[in-house]
């Protein structure tokens, strides 16, 4: 009887260390989950899912605290594959934050930019080039679309177009498949 | 013919067709009006436009210079003057429009002047003849494109066999079959070049049986060549793929998502053979091509050697134009083209064949669910589970698409072809390549976003920080002064003072009298008191008619 209880105490013990270093030793910086989520966002940095970038957003999603239907850039794919890596089902777009749109540019008419500045500090890429009461500039290939820059902008001279369509970056489209009748 | 031949996989059966077409000899194309060159006429990087609305060029005069290693350059494929260089429609799946270099000929068609290396070809080192064939643009024109330099560089390795293709293996396209039967020496020549380039063991012309002229007129081309050997091979489709010919001759099986050359072999078309020819031999870059124009609703199918940029109508019009109601007109042959979308778009370099079907009696069979019989992975000649590939790319899960090697898929439409249901299996396939493509690019600018705005987030954390500090250090400072009023009071008092004496002195120092005027000799000092009265006099002057004015 003793000589089993001291055994165990002693298992106990041991195991216990064991695990207790292993906390220690092993300890995972930063959440690997959220970590992979956000590899999974578009990284528009919009803010349209009522966080504050791409990173909040996973984090909220990792703990639990938020759906996977909330990014519309991301759209469908990215929500096929939040449902993936977190085992739950696909679900629709929340219509709340908005729809999918195809990708855009944002443009600035540079005859009526006035150099204020404004859109330089709302952009959350650092695309836009300028300096104060010097005309700005979009950095096209860094822009993610997040249309950030358009609100702040006092005179509208931001657009958001759509990117052009080019041979060597055009998709096949999805083919129609039959809708599907069984013999009754 | 006692070679041994291997099989690859599945494989279909199609009716051939070819007889349409392969009853005429080749004919030269007239010239058009006006030719559409595409900039984009290869896989790989564009090249870039060297001449400019306006200017006048010969024929054989290069358009557009080769960007980076992947990429071939254009050349003019007639005289004439370059009216535009604009986006307009080129024969791709899409429909868009591209770069395109527009030329209105002015019907002389006259050749630039060809600077020709005058050594034979096996003078010439293997390096300098890949630069000859770069420079000429040609692409490999079986119908992929790919620079052929690239192809014809053993980059160290050991080339044991060439194979030329001539295989032609896709319902009734002819072009390869007319050339070899009209200009057997003149591919024999190009093949040659490409063996000297590639030190290549033996070569093989690989050849359809059911083209016995073109094989008879080879192998009497080829009659007192060593090493060199013509090949008959069993009819089947995807025969001219080039991992089911390599199969097919040598036994070896091309590594997944591998190339020829690492297992010993290359392989080019017997078109681009020719081509070679024109340009090692005669200073002729790739300008032409021979094209079958072919199908039921043409009204006298054959093959034409056609400028580059030539515009498809203008090739249909010469073939009796068409007859009875189209259905499509196709770029490609029937199995792996792509219907066209408007007539005014130009013949490339890659395109084989043009083909028009009309209208069919019977509507085509609509599409069924698929009823999983496996006929489709019977015929796949790179033993792909087509089904499986279909289910998945179907519901977008792209990566068990990906498992199922998807990108071995060579989109040849046997599996189709044979589909009971129906089901357009390759156009699933290509959704997914294009699809998943296209997720790379968007993944690659996701992670440069992330990277930019982490980087912005870092930075506004810096600067408040430095901000801070800077705020802290004067506050300290201020506090600092206001706890010891009077220690510094006496030390600023001293450094008034001091600053008081410095400004005084320096006065002074200015008020010396100007240098110039201090020990005059008397004849300046004359000169000097002189200019005074003079100046005297006439202020006295200017003075009275002022008086009076006022």
């Amino acid at each position: 009887m003793l000589t089993a209880v001291i055994a165990l105490t002693a298992l106990a013990l041991i195991f216990g260390l064991l695990l207790g270093f292993a906390a220690v030793r092993f300890k995972v910086e930063g959440d690997p989950l959220a970590e992979k989520i956000d590899a999974l966002l578009p990284q528009t940095q919009c803010g349209q899912c009522g966080f504050p970038g791409c990173r909040p957003y996973a984090e909220a999603m990792a703990r639990g605290e938020a759906d996977i239907n909330r990014c519309p850039p991301g759209g469908e794919t990215t929500i096929i594959a939040l449902a993936d890596l977190l085992g739950r089902e696909p679900i629709p777009l929340d219509a709340e934050v908005g729809e999918e749109k195809p990708k855009m540019v944002a443009i600035i008419d540079e005859a009526t930019c006035i150099g204020c500045t404004l859109c330089i500090q709302a952009c959350p890429v650092d695309a836009i080039l300028g300096a104060a009461k010097q005309m700005h500039t979009i950095i096209e290939a860094e822009c993610t679309g997040c249309e950030l820059c358009l609100e702040p902008c006092p005179v509208d001279c931001i657009d958001m177009i759509q990117i052009p369509e080019k041979v060597l970056h055009w998709k096949w489209p999805y083919p129609q498949p039959p809708t599907e009748t069984r013999p009754g | 013919m006692s070679r041994q031949l291997w099989s690859f996989h599945g494989g279909i059966h199609p009716p051939q067709y070819k007889e349409l077409s392969n009853q005429r000899p080749i004919a030269q194309s007239s010239l058009a009006a006006e030719l559409v060159i595409p900039l984009h006429q290869h896989i790989g990087q564009s090249p870039e436009p060297i001449v400019q609305v306006g200017d006048y060029v010969l024929k054989g005069q290069e358009l557009a210079h080769a960007q980076g290693y992947v990429s071939a350059p254009v050349h003019a494929s007639s005289s004439g003057t370059v009216v535009a260089i604009e986006e307009r429609a080129i024969p791709h799946p899409s429909g868009l429009n591209a770069l395109c270099v527009v030329l209105a000929t002015d019907g002389e068609d006259r050749w630039l002047e060809q600077q020709l290396d005058e050594r034979h070809y096996t003078a010439i080192e293997p390096s300098h003849l890949r630069n000859l064939i770069r420079s000429a643009g040609i692409v490999g024109l079986g119908g992929a494109g790919f620079p052929t330099f690239i192809k014809l560089n053993p980059t160290g390795r050991v080339i044991d066999t060439l194979i030329l293709n001539g295989v032609e293996c896709e319902p009734y396209i002819t072009c390869d079959d007319l050339l070899m039967r009209e200009r057997s020496t003149e591919i024999l020549a190009g093949i040659k070049i490409m063996r000297h380039a590639l030190q290549a063991g033996e070569v093989l012309i690989a050849i359809e049986d059911n083209k016995p002229e073109a094989i008879a007129i080879m192998q009497q081309a080829i009659a007192n060549e060593p090493g060199i050997e013509v090949v008959s091979v069993p009819t089947r489709y995807p025969q001219g793929g080039e991992k089911q010919l390599i199969k097919v001759l040598t036994g070896k099986e091309c590594p997944s998502s591998g190339l020829p050359f690492q297992i010993g072999v290359v392989l080019n078309n017997v078109a681009t053979a020719y081509a070679i020819h024109r340009a090692v031999n005669h200073g002729q870059p790739l300008v032409s091509r021979i094209v079958t124009i072919t199908g039921d609703g043409i009204k006298e199918p054959r093959n034409l050697e056609v400028p580059i940029g030539t515009p498809i109508q203008h090739l249909i019009d010469q073939c009796g134009g068409t007859s009875g109601e189209i259905e499509r007109i196709i770029i490609g042959g029937p199995m792996m083209g792509f219907a066209m979308h408007s007539s005014a778009i130009p013949l490339i370099k890659t395109s084989n064949c043009i083909l028009a079907t009309r209208q069919p009696e019977q509507p085509a069979a609509p599409e069924m669910p698929c009823i999983r019989c496996g006929a489709c992975a019977e015929v796949c000649p790179v033993e792909l589970l087509p089904q499986q590939l279909y289910w998945h790319a179907r519901a977008k899960e792209f990566d068990k698409t990906q498992e199922y090697d998807l990108f071995d898929c060579i989109e040849c439409g046997c599996c189709s072809y044979v589909c009971p249901s129906n089901i357009p299996l390759v156009h699933y396939y290509r959704f997914a390549k294009t699809e998943i493509w296209s997720q790379e690019r968007e993944k690659e600018k996701a992670d440069q976003a992330r990277k930019r705005h982490e980087f912005r987030l870092s930075r506004i954390e810096r600067e408040q920080a430095e901000k801070e500090a800077r705020l802290a250090l004067k506050r300290a400072a201020v506090q600092e002064k206001s706890e010891t009023p009077d220690k510094g009071e006496a030390e600023k008092q001293a450094l008034i003072q001091a600053a008081l004496a410095r400004a005084q002195a320096k006065k002074e120092s200015q008020q010396e009298p100007p240098k110039n005027t201090a020990e005059l000799t008397p004849a300046q000092q004359r000169i000097i008191d002189e200019a005074d009265a003079r100046r005297q006099r006439l202020d006295a002057a200017a003075d009275t008619p002022r008086k009076e004015a006022e």
